[in-house]
């Protein structure tokens, strides 16, 4: 699908094909993505919309083979021309921080708390880039001074439970960036932050991104921070892309009328004294693979072919792609 | 054995629901070897707020604002260590000597809602049971709490048939609040402290659950005190904003005051630190730097001077009290108080 939004495009950084996740234990399993073909250009942002359990976080932990044993991962997943799920643990560990990076919600536990912020920087680097001690610890400060942490050098030093949540969140990205990865991945990295220090992140990954032309993928159930930071958007649902767009265009008006509800649903200045639009019922268990179109039973739209099947992924503009037999063709 | 039925109203309308003055909750921590006290965190320094009848008291501000402590003392979950809350023209925490409203009634026409859904709902009693607990321990028969238990799910759009009988692991997180709305509604409270409801949630499910808390509003004639840090949440669902920096009050006033004429610098960062929703106007700078500092060793004069862009001299050497702009509508900054020595301040007339 994205393939076709951008056919000119030299080869892309990311390419995952009819990705599926299966979590398999002895009372059931969960069907957690159900086909996701994913596109990624150097230095493109793409932002994956969706809400708790449409499974956005399992697609990008997949994208590095982080996922636990008892996950199945079906189809394919290409990385700077890498096949990922064909990589041994050796190769695995060599891609995972060079090639390839991820930063989480929770900097808490993502860093490790018995190493000072430096000593985990200027680790990556010597892991990677086989540089002596004290010319990774230069690097460390480099990149924390890149983060734009205030009094770096005596950052280095620091332990993450002595930083706040803002620079614990840059110490986090200082590391992710040690060794310049070609693609980051970010799980709703300012989730957990406050308003004032959340635009600050924000602002920084945009323009690190620029500064390193990295691809960014970045999950976030927020259109906010989407509109803020994405040049293109995959709202998921159910384990399924139902709609793929530019930021602008998307923002400007979804096509897919679960992303319709979505943007509907999200309050912002102009809705006091109306009445919040919502969306009926709650998305399906994924115990079992949804045969037809998971959104059909919530929305206002549907009818009996809604049900015959998964709706295909359509061209419904010549940008952007939906799964919904009822929208009209330009 | 009568039903319970919301107190009835003293004072009028004019008269606050609940008043509260110089609020202060300070909490030591202890260290070292001996466990001595080595520091306080001020977590609500002086806080002096006003809930009107039938109003909705929005509470914003970041993490460590105090604003979840606020929310505590409102309900007397914490006592204050200085502070003075009146509701409805009557003392709280009085006795039958003193006279004044008992902490025991209080709390039956004060009842609170926590951001937690799963945490704040008993794991081993059923739906019905949850709800009916606290009308039981006021004497209501179990019969008559059980048919209200079923009634409050009705209102709150759950099916009684289909969830009565479940158990809170049982139903989904949006569901999990209503459950708790329902429950703080059993003992047909006056006033209902709302700490984070929607935080929580999915979008699309917050949107139901703001909507549902505005029918119920009006339903049983309840006044709310909203604490959330969603700036645009607080917007759509307050009549009146306080917004809370460190332990205490930077701006209050009327909803669209504080969102079309804010006078804080604090309360303009906050807004326009909200992500634009127009890819075309992105924001292009933070309007604050770094994080807000520790309450365990805030700042001398004003606390957000540290951050603030107009500091001055004056502002480290001088605490700012509330500065009237408007009718209800008042900032604790120098640069908007006249004769506060800022040199942005106004002018006092000769």
């Amino acid at each position: 699908m994205s393939a076709a939004l951008k056919p000119e495009a030299p080869a892309p950084l990311v390419r995952a094909r009819d990705l599926t996740v299966r979590f398999v234990n002895r009372d059931a399993t969960v069907h957690a993505v159900n086909g996701v073909d994913l596109d990624l250009a150097q230095g493109e942002v793409l932002c994956l919309l969706g809400e708790s359990g449409s499974g956005k976080s399992v697609t990008l932990r997949a994208l590095m083979k982080l996922l636990p044993r008892q996950a199945k991962v079906g189809g394919s997943i290409e990385v700077a021309g890498r096949d990922v799920q064909a990589m041994s643990e050796g190769q695995l560990a060599d891609f995972r921080g060079g090639d390839i990076a991820m930063i989480f919600q929770e900097p808490m536990t993502a860093l490790d708390p018995v190493f000072t912020i430096g000593r985990q920087i200027a680790e990556a680097v010597q892991r990677h880039e086989g540089v002596s001690r004290s010319a990774a610890d230069a690097r460390a400060l480099e990149l924390l001074e890149l983060v734009q942490i205030p009094s770096a050098k005596r950052r280095l030093a620091a332990y993450p439970h002595e930083l706040s949540g803002g620079l614990r969140q840059r110490a986090m990205i200082a590391v992710a960036l040690a060794c310049k990865p070609k693609l980051l991945l970010a799980d709703e990295p300012t989730t957990a932050l406050d308003a004032t220090v959340q635009i600050q992140v924000l602002l920084l990954l945009r323009e690190l991104q620029e500064k390193l032309g990295m691809g960014v993928i970045f999950v976030t159930h927020d259109l906010g921070v989407a509109g803020e930071i994405a040049d293109r958007v995959a709202v998921m649902y159910a384990g399924r892309v139902v709609e793929e767009a530019a930021i602008g265009p998307f923002m400007g008006g979804p096509m897919h009328p679960y992303a319709q509800g979505l943007l509907g649903a999200t309050v912002h200045p102009s809705m006091r004294g109306k009445r919040l639009t919502t969306i009926p019922g709650a998305p399906p268990s994924l115990e079992k693979e949804p045969t037809s179109c998971a959104f059909a039973p919530r929305c206002p739209t549907a009818e009996p072919a809604c049900l015959a099947g998964v709706p295909p992924a359509r061209l419904v503009r010549p940008d952007r792609m939906a799964r919904c037999i009822r929208i009209p063709a330009a | 054995m009568t039903a319970l039925t919301q107190a009835p109203d003293r004072g009028g309308p004019a008269q606050p629901l609940l008043e509260v003055t110089g609020l202060v909750k300070h909490f030591p921590i202890h260290g070292g070897l001996l466990g001595r006290q080595v520091a306080t965190v001020r977590a609500v320094d002086g806080v002096s707020l006003t809930i009107r009848k039938g109003e909705t008291l929005g509470i914003v501000g970041e993490s460590g604002c105090g604003k979840s402590t606020t929310a505590r003392l409102l309900m007397r979950l914490l006592d204050p260590d200085a502070g003075e809350m009146v509701f409805d023209g009557e003392q709280v925490g009085g006795t039958d000597q003193t006279g004044g409203v008992t902490l025991r009634d209080y709390r039956r026409q004060v009842q609170m809602v926590f951001q937690d859904s799963y945490a704040s709902l008993n794991p081993r009693l059923t739906i019905e049971e949850t709800i009916a607990f606290s009308p039981q321990v006021h004497g209501v028969s179990g019969r008559e709490a059980r048919e209200r238990a079923h009634e409050l799910l009705a209102a709150v759009g759950l099916a009684p048939a289909q969830f009565a009988r479940r158990y809170p692991h049982e139903v989904s997180g949006g569901q999990r609040q209503r459950i708790n709305i329902a429950r703080a509604l059993a003992l047909q409270p006056r006033l209902v402290i709302l700490d984070e409801p929607v935080s929580a949630l999915d979008k699309s499910v917050e949107a139901q659950v703001l909507n549902l808390l505005v029918d119920l509003k009006e339903k049983f004639g309840l006044t709310y005190a909203f604490i959330s840090h969603d700036l645009n949440v607080v917007q759509y669902i307050s009549d009146r904003v306080l917004v809370m920096y460190l332990g205490q009050v930077a701006e209050q006033g009327p909803v669209e005051e504080i969102y079309e004429r804010p006078a804080h610098p604090y309360t303009r960062a906050l807004l326009a630190s909200r992500p634009s929703m127009d890819p075309a106007k992105r924001r292009t700078a933070p309007p604050l730097t770094g994080d807000p500092p520790n309450p365990v060793n805030p700042p001398s004069g004003c606390r957000f001077r540290t951050r603030c862009t107009l500091a001055e001299d004056v502002c480290a050497q001088r605490v700012p009290v509330a500065a009237p702009l408007s009718a209800g509508h008042e900032a604790a900054c120098h640069a908007v108080m006249p004769g506060s020595g800022h040199s942005a301040a106004p002018r006092i007339a000769a």
